[in-house]
């Protein structure tokens, strides 16, 4: 049984989509409903960060789709994997009027992506690692 | 990567993530693997000295683990082997773990919260007289 590359959740919330899409797209309604804190610059290839202050963590993101107040895309790092791991999940929200209110389905997808040099790393049993950093650090102390 | 590599390489992940899971199963391998994380590579003597478990208990669960890619044995000092934990297949299997990690529910629930307790300000009771909400 593979694991979900996706996930999806759809809300009914009692409010426009005006008003969803300045919760969802500006620093001040990020920050009170999502992280602690937030800053964005909303267009595309613009970036944002989140900042959860209990949890002492954030999350830098890089805005994609920017359509008001219909579509919100961005990409951000994937939860629990090193820093420096370049994969990055997708997360779109649409928001459709549903009466006086609006319908918003949010995805996330990427989890199962895999690069080629991670797909390597997992098979062809190389001994990299901590060893090789820092024999490469040995070998630039060396040389200074 | 072609489509048949893609499909293979999907099954391979599958089966990498499950090897990792089924080794952590274990209190004895993941005691082992946690050795080997915090302390770096080490002999099955060395573990041995540092772990509840008998000397040739260790020597067959790092076996095992080698057998699945989650160690890899390489020459020590005098001869001995030494297995160093391998990083690659617990990455994979973290990513399979991120998915079920992420939480959607509390943030869409705060955000309904959020723009409820905007809409209707801090007051508890409805003020007929005061100015309607545009």
């Amino acid at each position: 049984m593979a694991f979900p590359d996706r996930i999806e959740r759809t809300v009914e919330l009692a409010h426009p989509p005006a008003k969803v899409w300045a919760a969802l797209t500006t620093a001040e309604g990020l920050g009170a409903w999502f992280g602690n804190e937030a800053a964005i610059d909303l267009r595309p290839g613009g970036s944002a960060r989140m900042r959860w202050s209990e949890e002492g963590y954030t999350a830098h993101m890089q805005v994609e789709r920017v359509e008001e107040p219909a579509v919100f895309g961005f990409t951000w790092h994937i939860f629990g994997l090193p820093e420096d791991d370049p994969r990055r999940t997708y997360v779109e929200f649409t928001l459709e009027p549903a009466g006086a209110g609006t319908r918003l389905t949010v995805t996330e997808s990427g989890f199962a992506q895999l690069p080629d040099d991670l797909y390597r790393k997992a098979y062809d049993g190389n001994t990299d690692g901590w060893a090789k950093e820092l024999g490469e650090l040995a070998a630039y102390l060396d040389a200074a | 990567m072609p489509p048949d590599a893609e499909a293979l390489a999907e099954a391979d992940i599958e089966a990498v993530a499950e090897q990792v899971f089924v080794a952590l199963a274990d209190p004895s391998r993941r005691a082992i693997l946690a050795a080997l994380a915090s302390g770096g590579p080490a002999t099955a003597t060395d573990l041995a000295d540092r772990l509840p478990i008998t000397r040739q208990a260790i020597a067959k669960h790092l076996a095992l683990l080698a057998e699945v890619g989650l160690v890899t044995p390489e020459p020590g000092e005098r001869r001995r082997v030494r297995y160093r934990l391998r990083s690659a297949p617990m990455q994979v299997a973290q990513q399979f773990l991120a998915a079920l990690a992420r939480d959607w529910d509390g943030p869409l629930g705060a955000l309904k919260d959020h723009l409820d307790r905007s809409a209707h300000g801090p007051a508890t009771t409805p003020h007929p007289s005061s100015p309607g909400a545009t």
